[in-house]
C-alpha cells in the first residue's frame, strides 16, 4: 500500500474569525483564517477542515469569502462544514474552492438530502460527520445538538447507511472524548471503520502525538483530525508526522 | 498575452483549478470559459471536473464543447483533471456504461470490481482518497522539477484502462498500479488533482504553462 494515511487540523470559525485561541509564535494575526491556514499547509498538514460555528445566517455569507481567500492561497483539500441544509449550500461553497462539504444534523433529520447531494455533486465532496457517545458495551449511538440530543439511531447502522446514500467519507466524532485529550475512542473508531467501505476520520478527543497513530493503528482511521493539539503551538503538523511515521505508518513528506 | 483557457461546464470546484494556475501563471491569462469561441482562441486548454461523467458529457455536449475539445486536443497542449481524464476515453462503466469523447482508445473502471479480483485488498476504502504516489513510467516535459514517485492529492472511485499501453505516463499503486496518468501527443491528462497537490502539483501546472505539447 502506499496511500499515505492524512492529517487534518481542524478550525472552528465563528463569523469569519478562527477561535479557540490558535497560537503560533510568530504568526501576525492568529484569527484570521488565512494566515492560520497557510502555516498548516507550511507544516505538512494533508487538508484542512474547516468548521462554521456562527449561529445567524447572514454570517453564512462570510464564511463563503474564507473559503475564497483560503482557496485562493492554499493549494491542499478544504472541508466545510456547519451550516449545511440545502443543495444551494453545498453549490456555493464548492463554488468558493471547497472541495468538500461535511453534513451533520440535516442528515440526521433528512437521510434523503445525502441521496441527493451525491448525486448532484458526487460522493467525493459528500463527507457525513457523526457525532456518536457510547450507550452499552461496544454500542453507540447518534447525538446531535453538540451532544445534547440522543436520537435513538446506532452508530455502526447509521455509518453504514450514510455510505450507502452516497457518502464519500465518514467523520467521526466521539463526544465522549471530545474535548478531554484521553484520546480518541478507538473501538467506536475501528467498529465504524471497518463496517463501511469509504475513508474514516478519527476525530474527538487527541491529547498527545501518540493518539494520532493509534487512531490509525488500533482504530484503524484513514485520517486523523485534530484541533487543539496543533492550535496551541505544543507540536506542530510534521511532529505529529515523524511521531506516526515512526511507528511504521505512511505519510507524505513535504518535500516536492 | 498568452492564455490558457479552463473549461466550465458547471461541475465541480473550478475555482480551484484557475486559482492554483493563476498562483504560477507568471505571464500567462487565466480565463474560465464554456464558450467555444473563448477555447479555441486560447494557447492552451485545461478540462478540469469532479462528480459524475454522464453529467459532465451531457453537458459538454450540450455546450458544443466535445467538438471544440476534439479540435483542441489536435493543435495545441491539452490538460485533463480527473473526470476531464476521464472523459477522454471511449466509456465508462458509471451509471451502467456511458459513452465519453472516444479521443483516447479505453475505458474507465469501477475501482470496487477490480479490487474484487485482487487477494489481500479487502481492506482499501473506495473512494480512494488521500495523497498517493504517482509513478513515472517515462520521461516527459510535464515531470520537469517534479521527484519520482512524488504524492498528489487523489478522490476518485473509478480509474481509466486505456487500451494502448503507450499512452501510459505514470502509475499508482492502490491494490494493484492503476494508470494515473496519460500522455497522448498534445494530451496530458491525470487523474488526481494538482490543483490540490500541494508543491508537487503547482509545480506540475507550472510545466503545463510552459510546456509546447511536444514530449
Amino acid at each position: 500500500m502506499s496511500l499515505a494515511k492524512r492529517i487534518i487540523p481542524c478550525l472552528d470559525v465563528d463569523n469569519g474569525r478562527v477561535v479557540k485561541g490558535v497560537q503560533f509564535v510568530d504568526i501576525l494575526d492568529a484569527g484570521d483564517p488565512v494566515e492560520v491556514a497557510r502555516r498548516y499547509d507550511e507544516q505538512g498538514a494533508d487538508e484542512l477542515v474547516f468548521l462554521d460555528i456562527t449561529a445567524s445566517s447572514d454570517d453564512r455569507e462570510t464564511m463563503v469569502h474564507v473559503v475564497e481567500e483560503v482557496a485562493s492561497q492554499v493549494f491542499i483539500p478544504l472541508t466545510v462544514g456547519g451550516g449545511i441544509r440545502e443543495l444551494s449550500d453545498i453549490r456555493r461553497m464548492l463554488n468558493a474552492g471547497a472541495d468538500k462539504v461535511g453534513i451533520n444534523t440535516t442528515a440526521v433529520n433528512n437521510p434523503e438530502f445525502v441521496r441527493q447531494a451525491a448525486a448532484r455533486f458526487g460522493s467525493q465532496c459528500i463527507v457525513v460527520a457523526i457525532d456518536a457517545k457510547q450507550v452499552g458495551d461496544g454500542r453507540w449511538e447518534i447525538f446531535t445538538h453538540g451532544g445534547r440530543k440522543p436520537t435513538g439511531i446506532d452508530a455502526v447502522e447509521w455509518a453504514e447507511k450514510m455510505a450507502s446514500f452516497g457518502a464519500g467519507e465518514i467523520l467521526l466524532t466521539s463526544m465522549d472524548r471530545d474535548g478531554t485529550r484521553d484520546g480518541y475512542d478507538l473501538a467506536l473508531t475501528r467498529a465504524i471503520s471497518e463496517a463501511v467501505a469509504v475513508p474514516v476520520i478519527a476525530s474527538g478527543g487527541v491529547g498527545t502525538l501518540d493518539h494520532l497513530a493509534d487512531g490509525v493503528i488500533e482504530g484503524r482511521a484513514d485520517a486523523v483530525l485534530a484541533a487543539s493539539i496543533f492550535h496551541f503551538g505544543h507540536h506542530t503538523v510534521q511532529e505529529a508526522k515523524d511521531v506516526m511515521s515512526a511507528r511504521g505508518i505512511e505519510m507524505r513528506a513535504l518535500d516536492v | 498575452m498568452a492564455t490558457v483557457a479552463v473549461i466550465d461546464y458547471g461541475m465541480g470546484n473550478i475555482r480551484s483549478v484557475s486559482k492554483a494556475l493563476e498562483h504560477v501563471s507568471g505571464g500567462t491569462r487565466v480565463v474560465v470559459t464554456h464558450e467555444a469561441e473563448a477555447v479555441l482562441q486560447a494557447d492552451r486548454v485545461v478540462l478540469p471536473g469532479v462528480g459524475a461523467l454522464q453529467d459532465c458529457v451531457s453537458e459538454l455536449k450540450r455546450l458544443g464543447l466535445d467538438e471544440v475539445i476534439r479540435e483542441s486536443v489536435r493543435n495545441k497542449p491539452f490538460l485533463g483533471i480527473c473526470l476531464g481524464m476521464q472523459a477522454l476515453l471511449d466509456s465508462s462503466e458509471e451509471n451502467g456504461g456511458t459513452k465519453a469523447l472516444g479521443i483516447i482508445p479505453g475505458e474507465t473502471r469501477h475501482f470496487t470490481d477490480q479490487l474484487k479480483t485482487v487477494s489481500g485488498t479487502d481492506a482499501l476504502k473506495v473512494p480512494h482518497m488521500g495523497w498517493n504516489q504517482v509513478h513515472q513510467v517515462k520521461p516527459h516535459p510535464m515531470w520537469q522539477g517534479i521527484r519520482q514517485d512524488s504524492r498528489f492529492y487523489f478522490v476518485h472511485s473509478y480509474f481509466v484502462a486505456p487500451a494502448d499501453d503507450a499512452v501510459v505516463s505514470a502509475t499508482t499503486p492502490y491494490g494493484f498500479d492503476f494508470t494515473s496518468v496519460i500522455d497522448q501527443e498534445n494530451i496530458f491528462a491525470v487523474q488526481f488533482h494538482p490543483e490540490k497537490s500541494q508543491h508537487a502539483g503547482l509545480a506540475l501546472l507550472a510545466n503545463f504553462l510552459s510546456w509546447d505539447g511536444s514530449n
